[in-house]
C-alpha cells in the first residue's frame, strides 16, 4: 500500500499554470507585457514589466510590433488583458497629460545623457514646445543639442515623455520618432497649440516674448507668455536683447537656463 | 559560456547534478541571461510542492511567483562567489516554504474556504490515467493538508516535488535525519488514513 501511496503523491506533480513563468519573467523585468492604448494617433502599443512601462509605439499589428520590440530590448512582449494595479491607475492619465506623473517608466539600457534629456523633456507643460538647444542647456550640454535629437528619436516612450513637445528653433517641427513625422503635428495640435502661429513667430527670428507689465520674457508658447495682450507684448530675438531692454527671464519656463 | 565559467562549476563541486552547478555558475556570469532558465528548471515542481502544501491553486500560484521573483532579487545582490556556490533549488525552496507557511498563518486568521488540494483541473497527464487514480490521487491531496507542517513540508518535497532527504534539510533548515523520519511518519500517517477511508 505505501508503494501505491507514494506513485500517487508522485502523480501530484502537476505543471504550473499556463503564463506563470513570463509572469515571473515580466514581474523582475526579463520580459514584457504589452496592451493597447487609445491616443490622439489612433491605438498604441503599451509594454510594461515589473519596473514600469518600457516602450510606447505605433505597429501595423501585433507581429511587427513584438517583432521591433525583440530589436530594441532584447526581451518577448507578450499580449496580456491585465494590467497591474500600479501601472493601471496611472497609464491613462499619463498618456492623455503627456507626462508620466506617478506613472514608473523603465529606462533601463539608456545611457546617463539619454535618461537626463528624457527627464528634463518629461516637464514640458501641455500645449507647449522648447527648442532642442534648450534641453541641451537645461541638462548642463549646451553644445549637444544634435545628441538631445538623437536621444529623443530613440525616446522608449514617446507620448508619456512628450518629445514632441521639442521642435526645432526656427519654429519648424523637426523629427518625431514615433511613425509618421506628421504625427507631432497631430499630437500638438491635440494639445491645443496653435501651431501656425508659433511657427509664423519663429520664421521672423522670434524667440522669446515679454509683457511690459512684468518685465519677464518666455518662451513664445509658455502659459504665462499666452496671458500677454498684444498692447504689452514685445518680441525678442534672443535674451542679450531682452536683458537689454530691462526683462529678466521667466522662472517657469526658463528660457535662459540657469 | 567561457571556459572559466566551466572550469569553476567543476571545480566548485559542491552541487547535487552536474545540470545545477552549470546552471548556478551561468547565472554568476549573466544573471538576465540565465534567470529565465531557472524559472522554467524550477516552477513546476515549487508551484506543485506549494499547491500541496497550501491545498489552494491560486495561493500556489502566488507563492511560486513570489519566491522567484524574491529569489532574483537577492542574486541581483549577492556576489558572484556567493551565486556559484548557492544549492538553487533547496535555497529557492527555503524562500517558498516561509511563504507557504507565512500564507497559512495569514489564513488561518481569517475566515476561508476548508482546504482542499482536490481540484477538478487537477488531472495528470491523461484523461485514463486520471480517471484510475483520481480517486486516491485526490484523497491524498485533502490528506496531505491534514498533516503537522514539518511532515507536510518533508512529504511533499521528497515524494512530490522529488528532493533528496539532504536538499530538503537545507530548504527546511532541518537535520537531514529528522527531514527522513518527518517523510516516514506523514507517510504512516497518510497511509493509515488511506486505508481507513478506504475500508469504512
Amino acid at each position: 500500500m505505501t508503494d501505491h501511496i507514494i506513485t500517487e503523491l508522485g502523480g501530484l506533480r502537476v505543471d504550473a499554470p499556463a503564463g506563470l513563468e513570463d509572469a515571473v519573467l515580466v514581474a523582475v523585468g526579463l520580459a514584457d507585457h504589452y496592451v493597447t492604448r487609445p491616443t490622439p494617433l489612433g491605438e498604441v502599443y503599451v509594454a510594461f514589466n515589473g519596473r514600469g512601462v518600457s516602450a510606447v509605439d505605433v505597429a501595423g499589428d501585433r507581429d511587427s510590433f513584438e517583432a521591433r520590440f525583440f530589436i530594441d530590448h532584447g526581451r518577448r512582449a507578450i499580449p496580456t488583458d491585465e494590467i497591474p494595479e500600479r501601472i493601471a491607475r496611472h497609464l491613462d492619465t499619463a498618456i492623455a497629460a503627456g507626462r508620466p506623473g506617478r506613472l514608473p517608466i523603465d529606462l533601463r539600457g539608456l545611457t546617463e545623457f539619454q535618461t537626463a534629456v528624457l527627464l528634463r523633456t518629461a516637464t514640458i507643460p501641455r500645449g507647449e514646445v522648447r527648442p532642442y538647444g534648450w534641453v541641451a542647456k537645461e541638462i548642463g550640454k549646451p553644445g549637444a543639442v544634435r545628441a538631445v535629437g538623437t536621444a529623443l528619436a530613440h525616446n522608449p516612450v514617446p507620448v508619456i515623455i512628450p518629445c514632441h513637445r521639442v521642435v526645432r528653433s526656427d519654429g519648424t517641427l523637426g523629427e518625431y520618432s514615433l511613425g509618421d513625422p506628421e504625427n507631432k503635428r497631430t499630437l500638438l495640435e491635440a494639445e491645443g497649440l496653435d501651431i501656425d502661429a508659433f511657427t509664423a513667430l519663429s520664421s521672423r527670428g522670434i524667440r522669446f516674448i515679454g509683457s511690459d507689465t512684468t518685465r519677464v520674457f518666455c518662451h513664445p508658447t509658455c502659459g504665462r507668455g499666452s496671458l500677454i495682450t498684444d498692447r504689452h507684448r514685445h518680441d525678442f530675438a534672443d535674451e542679450t536683447e531682452a536683458r537689454a531692454a530691462g526683462y529678466r527671464p521667466c522662472k517657469v519656463c526658463r528660457p535662459v537656463a540657469a | 559560456m567561457t571556459a572559466t565559467a566551466g572550469q569553476t562549476a567543476v571545480l566548485s563541486g559542491t552541487m547535487s547534478t552536474m545540470t545545477a552547478d552549470t546552471l548556478t555558475a551561468r547565472l554568476a556570469d549573466d544573471l538576465d541571461g540565465t534567470f529565465p532558465e531557472v524559472v522554467r528548471e524550477l516552477s513546476a515542481g515549487l508551484f506543485s510542492g506549494a499547491f500541496r502544501m497550501l491545498g489552494n491553486r491560486q495561493d500556489a500560484e502566488d507563492v511560486t511567483q513570489e519566491a522567484l521573483v524574491r529569489a532574483y532579487r537577492a542574486l541581483g545582490d549577492y556576489p558572484v562567489d556567493r551565486i556559484r556556490e548557492l544549492r538553487l533549488r533547496p535555497w529557492v525552496w527555503t524562500i517558498a516554504a516561509n511563504l507557504c507557511r507565512n500564507r497559512l498563518r495569514s489564513r488561518s486568521r481569517r475566515p476561508q474556504a476548508p482546504l482542499t488540494g482536490h481540484d477538478p483541473i487537477d488531472a495528470g497527464p491523461g484523461p485514463d490515467e486520471a480517471a484510475e487514480h483520481s480517486d486516491l490521487r485526490g484523497r491524498l491531496a485533502d490528506l496531505l493538508a491534514g498533516l503537522p507542517w514539518s511532515m507536510r513540508t518533508a512529504v511533499v518535497l521528497h515524494h512530490v516535488v522529488g528532493m533528496p532527504y539532504d536538499e530538503i534539510a537545507a530548504a527546511l533548515e532541518r537535520p537531514a535525519a529528522t527531514v527522513r523520519s518527518d517523510v516516514h511518519r506523514g507517510l504512516a500517517r497518510l497511509r493509515v488514513a488511506a486505508d481507513t477511508e478506504e475500508q469504512p
